[in-house]
């Protein structure tokens, strides 16, 4: 499986199928969404501040739900501006397609960046989380 | 796995499928590394030689502006492209070439008759009746011409095997205020055929007209406007195997005759003053500015290029593909084909347990398989199948059983990731 192992490998698969993250916090600080209109691809991210916990519903593709999983991860006691610091960073990587050493397992998703019309996929949860920290809860 | 034997046999009932697959040369493309197996017709054809050659042509030896100069070359051109409507008259059987308006594309075609038609000819309170399957272009229009001039849009629902539901069809033209039924010959989701002659009967035994969407099924059978008796028909020339820019609106005389012009502008004036212009006939009157010349011509190759082979000859070797790949599909487990209906063509859309359509799509496509994934332009439909997704394959006379075997192969793997 050479010529699809580069994406769907298998930490992807195996965050995809056994999420750890996902689900509504009872409580939570903050909650923002995201919309993919072309696929219909939905997630709501929660922020909870106490060592920012964030935990995600999602309905879309094993890209998009590994990336929300991932992205708990690697945001979890991080301050707005370092969350911020990372998005941007993930973003230059699944663009680019060059491993960051920075970003860990987020590197997994490295191989989105030749399929133009999934990077998005890669991205909504960690705009949804941007949304949530600028806006807050509604 | 299917039978290969099968598959031969295939090839040699209907036509030469190596010698057609040899007339559109990106058949031979790679991607990333293997051969193309392209199973996304229904969102857009690939083109065959002689379309490619008579736009060549037209650009190098052929072309001036149409319907302008009195030169030897506006001529000429004007006749290529005046020649079109003739074949397209002759496409769909029509009564008359001044029958057949060219627009950008079926979208172009519903939006003029929505404009025009629909607030020329339909009142407020009058309603207008679409189906459930059908494509955003024969939705959104409507709303627009709802929401600017007081039509009541209706829909009626279809049965789970994905045909049209006649019982819920008869209760939205109960109150009588049904003045026209907009549905699809075809639908891009689920493949189903609409039973249009039917379908025409009902409406006009009702005081109503019918427009019919044939984006898909133009593609794959013989249309007879006159026989099926529609009012109105559409369709894209870029799905059957001619260029992108270039689509058709059929309407009766009478009804042309009746709408007032679309866009205003060149070419479609009878005179022209400062106080008052009038509007030349139809079909130019819906015809303003320069027209997409080219691409007409490029149609017009393509209508020649399927009527050599035959719509029996396509009709009959999609049907067997149809089957070939309901039945490859089938035997993958887990995997759900959406519509059961009893008359369906080239388009299969299905889901997969565990696997989303964009996963299945990406995966595919690394194996040289294109398909679409996504809720093609039918967002209402999908929430009436219960899916906000599918992965779709379509089918064109180029189409191999071979192909359709590849995509089996292709579906297995993807299962194989996803268990």
């Amino acid at each position: 499986m050479s010529d699809t192992a580069d994406l769907y490998q298998a930490l992807i698969m195996e965050r995809t199928k056994n999420p750890r993250h996902a689900g509504k916090p009872d409580h939570f600080d903050a909650e923002g969404e995201g919309d993919n209109p072309m696929c219909g691809d939905h997630v709501r991210v929660f922020v909870q501040n106490d060592g920012t916990r964030v935990s995600h519903v999602s309905r879309g593709c094993a890209i998009m739900v590994a990336s929300a999983e991932l992205m708990a991860d690697a945001v979890a006691g991080l301050s707005a501006p370092q969350i911020a610091q990372r998005r941007a960073a993930f973003e230059a990587m699944v663009n680019s397609g060059a491993p960051d050493q920075s970003l860990g397992d987020l590197n997994a998703l490295a191989g989105v960046s030749e399929y133009r019309s999934r990077i998005r996929c890669a991205t909504l949860p960690w705009s949804a989380l941007a949304q949530a920290l600028t806006d807050g809860v509604d | 796995m299917v039978d290969t034997a099968m598959s031969a046999a295939l090839q040699d009932d209907f036509m030469d499928i190596e010698a057609i697959r040899r007339d559109f040369p990106i058949l031979a493309s790679q991607v990333h590394g293997r051969k193309l197996v392209f199973l996304d017709s229904a969102a857009s054809a690939q083109k065959p030689r002689a379309v490619i050659d008579a736009m060549v042509f037209a650009m190098e030896h052929q072309y001036a502006n149409v319907h302008r100069g009195l030169h030897w070359m506006s001529e000429r051109t004007s006749d290529a492209y005046e020649g079109v409507r003739d074949k397209v008259a002759g496409l769909l059987n029509a009564g008359s070439r001044d029958e057949i308006v060219f627009t950008r594309n079926a979208t172009e075609s519903i939006n003029l008759v929505a404009y025009t038609y629909g607030r020329a000819v339909l009142r407020p309170g009058d309603a207008v009746v679409i189906s459930e399957m059908e494509h955003h272009a024969n939705i959104v229009p409507w709303q627009m011409l709802r929401d600017a001039h007081g039509v009541e849009l209706r829909v009626a629902k279809i049965t789970d095997a994905g045909e049209i539901d006649f019982e819920s069809l008869e209760a939205q033209f109960a109150d009588g205020k049904v003045k026209l039924l907009a549905v699809t010959h075809m639908s891009n989701v689920l493949g189903t055929y609409t039973p249009v002659e039917r379908l025409a009967r009902f409406a006009h035994e009702r005081g109503a007209k019918i427009l019919l969407d044939g984006s898909q099924a133009v593609v794959h059978r013989a249309v007879d406007v006159r026989a099926i008796d529609a009012d109105f028909y559409v369709f894209s020339g870029h799905k059957l195997y001619g260029p992108s820019g270039i689509g058709v609106l059929y309407a009766k005389a009478e009804i042309l005759d009746a709408m007032p012009p679309f866009m205003g502008g060149g070419d479609m004036i009878a005179s022209v003053s400062y106080e008052k212009s009038s509007w030349a006939k139809p079909p130019h009157r819906f015809e303003a500015g320069t027209p997409a010349i080219l691409e007409t011509i490029g149609l017009g190759a393509a209508i020649d290029y399927v009527n050599a082979i035959g719509f029996p000859s396509i009709a009959a070797h999609e049907r067997a593909l149809t089957d070939h790949g309901l039945a490859v599909l089938s035997n993958i487990e887990g995997l759900r084909i959406l519509g059961t209906a009893q008359d369906r063509g080239g388009v299969i859309s299905f889901v997969m347990q565990g696997a989303h359509a964009h996963d299945i799509a990406t995966l595919l496509d690394r194996q040289g398989i294109a398909v679409r994934a996504g809720h093609h332009c039918a967002e209402p439909l999908m929430g009436r199948l219960g899916v906000t997704s599918t992965a779709r394959a379509s089918f064109a006379l180029y189409t191999t059983a071979q192909e359709l075997d590849a995509l089996g192969e292709g579906l297995a793997r993807v299962k194989k990731i996803f268990s």
